[in-house]
């Protein structure tokens, strides 16, 4: 699975907030056109992991290629231009824009990213919507708008987190369909996600966390055979 | 005389027109301070000094090199600007991380610093910055008598508090500059530079002081304790419209001007105090000012 096409590579990453080491020594890759989910219980350092791919935790050591470049020196602003998209676990819906707003906010950052009309052919909800303040919107309304914010960029390398939480299952299954059509599209996913079944069946590969540590490299196929090792680490 | 229920209606509608243009003033500046605040969580407290700085580089323009006002209305403003950014560059964001507390006394001390060296320059006293011709005589009312360049600070800085108000409200830089106010962080996530919207805001933000200073030095007189004064009452009316909100600032200020001048026609012993007296009432009220979202 290593070489290929490589979208994100990272090496003995480390990272601290403050005084406090949060990551030690991740090593991990995601593939184009791969859905990689980071498994593990709340606190063992996945969202810090996406955060620190971004730039937005307090200090990072090690090595974070995005797309060929290395980016461990790069300002934060400079890392959605290599073709990132980052959807944040509180979701950051700017509540002083509306819907269409906070969809026309994030500077395109490649050139194929989705029309307006395809985002709303997508998620009809957010057309209907369009003039509401951003955070009026329900939760899963939110998520979409927090999804297709980020698409419209034209952003190929989608960093996720927790979007089922707190919703409803027919969002859930919505959100799952979504991300089925991104990756026929060719995009690169990698998804910081709880509910394991809702990553279980569209995912390529899991990573389980533990202490800042990745602590197994689970295949889709092996799901099965692992399940037992797995309910161990996430508690289920 | 003109009188309607004893009003003596011509002393009214002065007072009006003093309040109307002393308004425009305490608009312009406090719009100023919004912005500020509402981007970098900056109290400004050099903005008074800035005005000031503002009515000296029009005066020294024209004095010792021969620009008019109009030409000093655009190259002033631009001119503080840049003294702005400077400022947020080298002093403000080295301390960008700690308290606000420290923000607050660098930028009070640069404003005792800049009065200062005005005093030693040029004086207490003030100087006089002639009123361009084209504006010169004034136009007679029915009740009053307008003064032309008066009428000119009036319309001007309305436009420009409007303009602004429409930049920021409408337009797609005004949606990074509100964005940014939310959430800088994920700002700088979605690609945008940040640091750099923050330094062009402060800029923008001081240069709004500096056009205030230019339009304010051919009627007030040009003295290093002009910002000082006025500095005072500004930030009474930030308290009473509320901090961060650009609307709330710029109807604020006028308001707070009109009530000035309706005291001065009928309580002048309190048209001084009148607006510490709205701000307490303000507080004790609502304390996040009249346009504050509470917290």
């Amino acid at each position: 699975m290593k070489g290929g096409d490589e979208k994100i590579r990272i090496s003995d990453l480390h990272a601290f907030y403050g005084e406090s080491h949060i990551l030690h020594g991740i090593d991990m890759w995601v593939n184009q056109g791969e859905l990689v989910t980071l498994l593990g219980r709340n606190g063992s350092g996945r969202s810090t992991t996406l955060r620190s791919i971004m730039n937005m935790v307090g200090r990072r050591t090690g090595s974070i290629v995005i797309n060929g470049n290395e980016t461990i020196d790069t300002p934060p602003h400079k890392i959605a231009h290599l073709g990132v998209g980052f959807c944040p676990e509180e979701r950051a819906i700017f509540s002083s824009l509306n819907v269409e707003e906070n969809l026309m906010l994030p500077p395109a950052v490649r050139s194929d990213g989705m029309s307006l009309e395809e985002i709303y052919e997508m998620f009809p909800n957010l057309y209907e919507r369009r003039m509401s303040q951003g955070t009026r919107l329900s939760g899963g309304e939110q998520q979409m708008l927090a999804l297709a914010r980020i698409l419209r960029t034209g952003a190929n390398i989608l960093l996720l987190d927790e979007i089922t939480e707190g919703l409803a299952p027919v969002i859930v299954r919505r959100l799952g369909e979504v991300l089925t059509q991104l990756k026929e599209r060719g995009l690169t996913i990698l998804l910081v996600e709880q509910n394991f079944r809702f990553a279980a069946p569209i995912a390529d590969r899991h990573y389980v966390m533990e202490h800042g540590h990745i602590v197994e490299e689970v295949m889709a196929h092996e799901l099965e055979a692992k399940s037992e090792m797995l309910n161990t680490y996430l508690g289920v | 005389m003109a009188t309607f229920l004893g009003i003596n209606l011509f002393g009214l509608s002065g007072q009006l027109l003093v309040g109307l243009i002393n308004g425009s003033f305490y608009a312009l500046l406090s719009l100023g301070l919004a912005i500020i605040f509402g981007l970098l969580r900056i109290i400004n407290f050099a903005q008074g000094a800035l005005y000031m700085l503002g009515a000296f580089f029009a005066w020294m323009a024209l004095q010792y090199m021969g620009i008019n006002y109009w030409a000093a209305l655009i190259l002033v403003p631009l001119a503080v600007g840049v003294v702005g950014i400077l400022m947020e560059r080298y002093l403000l964001r080295p301390i960008a991380n700690e308290d606000h507390l420290y923000s607050l006394l660098l930028t009070f001390g640069l404003a005792l610093i800049m009065q200062g060296v005005f005093t030693q320059m040029y004086g207490s006293s003030g100087m006089s910055y002639a009123i361009p011709d084209a504006l010169k005589g004034g136009t007679r009312l029915p009740f009053m008598y307008l003064p032309n360049y008066r009428a000119w600070i009036i319309v001007a800085s309305l436009a420009v508090c409007f303009s602004t108000w429409w930049m920021i409200e409408k337009t797609k830089l005004g949606a990074y500059l509100r964005a940014g106010t939310e959430n800088p962080a994920m700002m700088q996530a979605f690609g945008i530079n940040v640091p750099l919207i923050v330094t062009l805001t402060f800029g923008f933000g001081v240069a709004l002081a500096g056009f205030a200073g230019v339009m304010a030095a051919p009627v007030y007189s040009v003295s290093p304790e002009m910002g000082s004064n006025i500095l005072i009452v500004v930030f009474a009316i930030v308290v009473i419209g509320g901090m961060g909100s650009i609307g709330g600032a710029i109807l604020t200020g006028l308001a707070m001007g009109v009530v000035e001048g309706l005291t001065k026609y009928f309580y002048p012993e309190a048209s001084t105090t009148v607006i510490f007296m709205v701000m307490v009432i303000v507080l004790l009220v609502k304390p996040a000012g009249l346009f504050g979202k509470e917290a």
